[in-house]
């Protein structure tokens, strides 16, 4: 029993590609997102709820978001890492990609460069790449840290300082205020390194409520169940993360788990997929749907392929444009398309929807 | 007990197609109880929990658990409210043996 016990927990530290695991081919996923529950009927479909208040095709507004995901690799291994991100992922975006990247960076009408991964700092041209696009004057620019990177390694330890002389908004991952629900879901040691971060931060004036140094944490359920009042829940991880370790910071965006890549293989694991493909249909909120992220972001993959949602890129589903790849980028061309759904889509639309930048229901 | 189906708490809803104004009183006196008020939603939310093990009832244990883990509320908390319950139950047990010790005292004191 110990040795099995053993061998899960090393197989936990491995990605589903690592592990050769069927969940790690998007073919997959969708297959099974397609089928049981709503293949017979128990279900709707996206595609048909959507349909029902007059919302399919779902299409594209004002462009707002430009998500750059620079690589697949990250020091931590999460249990529902919708990216499938890990130590053992070599996908990294390459010099020449990013200099494509920094052409549509320096034209676009988006206001809000957002970086993301794996961990996006792991990638060796990454404060090249922020050095550079800072230069383009976009309003606001995110990266999204998972702290623990910040700790991780001595070349990684002035990250505060780089991001503060970048003006650079930090939006970083905390599943819980306290060590065993943030452990279980991001590994052993993650929170004690993220509260030291989250500390280094605030003692240069991050997150401090006065400070033009933004500090956002990003909140998404350690297990098979939705997020609460994203409100509430920032009252509560301002009062316990300030009390227990004098921690400030912005906002709190409360983030659905969608039922792909990881959590999609935990939901399966934990005999938790039907009931939880339930919840969200059940939950389903059709104001959400008019402003889901896919509507003004547009996702970069870290090859340069287009994508609607950062969730279409793990599902490896471009976007259907002629324009589809950062080498041939056209904003206006681009806009002109019908956003690709799955049954994932219900996570944006449950309750009071969620987005990269949290709930989104008016 | 014995009927218990999970799946059954998802036909709640359905108890209104039989009696239409009871069950939409019903829902909407329980949405009310459940907002936040001078008690916050969460401290409610830990007071069902510890009714619905009182009550021992199954649905709502999985309500109430489900409730909580999305508010944030911890293992520790939960079982602690659970305690809270337990404790009346059993304190609301032994507080009767008076009239048991009463009733002796009384026939044979």
């Amino acid at each position: 029993m110990a040795g099995k016990a053993i061998a899960m927990s090393k197989l936990k530290l491995q990605s589903l590609h690592k592990r050769n695991s069927e969940l790690a081919q998007s073919n997959r996923q969708l297959e099974i997102l397609s089928n049981g529950i709503f293949l017979d009927g128990s279900l709707t479909p996206f595609a048909q709820k959507i349909k029902e208040t007059g919302q399919f095709p779902l299409r594209p507004k004002k462009l707002e978001i430009l998500q750059i995901n620079v690589g697949y690799m990250c020091n931590q291994v999460c249990e529902h890492c919708h990216v499938d991100a890990g130590p053992d992922r070599k996908e990294i975006m390459t010099v020449e990609t990013m200099k494509q990247c920094l052409k549509v960076i320096r034209t676009t009408q988006a206001h809000t460069l957002d970086l993301t991964g794996g961990a996006p700092e792991m990638n060796p041209n990454f404060r090249w790449f922020v050095d550079e696009a800072s230069k383009a004057g976009i309003k606001d620019f995110i990266v999204r840290s998972n702290l623990t990177i910040i700790r991780a390694n001595k070349k990684y330890y002035d990250l505060p300082e780089f991001f503060k002389e970048h003006n650079i908004h930090v939006v970083s991952s905390m599943p819980h205020w306290t060590r065993g629900k943030t452990d279980k879901q991001r590994g052993d040691g993650v929170f004690d390194a993220s509260i030291k971060a989250l500390q280094e931060l605030n003692a240069i004036g991050y997150g401090i409520p006065d400070s033009d140094l933004r500090l956002d944490l990003v909140y998404n359920p350690s297990g098979a169940f939705l997020p609460g009042d994203q409100a509430s829940m920032e009252k509560d991880f301002k009062k316990a993360l300030l009390k227990d370790f004098g921690i400030q910071f912005h906002n709190l965006f409360a983030i659905t788990n969608l039922p792909i890549s990881r959590f999609l293989d935990y939901l399966i694991a934990s005999e938790n997929y039907e009931d939880y493909m339930y919840s969200l249909v059940e939950a389903y909120n059709p104001s959400a749907v008019q402003n889901v992220m896919c509507t003004n972001t547009i996702s970069i993959g870290w090859d340069g392929w287009l994508y609607d949602c950062d969730f279409n890129q793990m599902l490896d589903l471009k976007v259907a444009s002629k324009v589809n790849h950062i080498n041939n980028y056209n904003e206006e061309l681009l806009n002109d398309r019908n956003i690709i759904i799955s049954q994932h889509c219900y996570g944006c639309t449950a309750g009071a929807g969620s987005s990269c930048q949290g709930t989104v229901a008016p | 007990m014995l009927y218990y189906d999970p799946k059954d708490l998802r036909k709640f809803g359905n108890i209104t197609e039989w009696s239409e104004e009871l069950g939409t009183k019903f829902f909407d006196y329980y949405g009310k109880v459940f907002e936040e008020g001078a008690l916050t939603a969460r401290e409610k939310s830990l007071i069902a929990l510890a009714v619905a093990h009182t009550e021992q009832c199954p649905y709502c244990i999985d309500s109430y658990t489900m409730d909580g883990l999305q508010r944030g509320v911890t293992k520790e908390e939960m079982m602690e409210a659970v305690h809270v319950g337990a404790a009346i139950k059993s304190g609301a047990t032994l507080v009767s043996s008076v009239m048991m010790m009463n009733k002796v005292n009384k026939l044979d004191g």
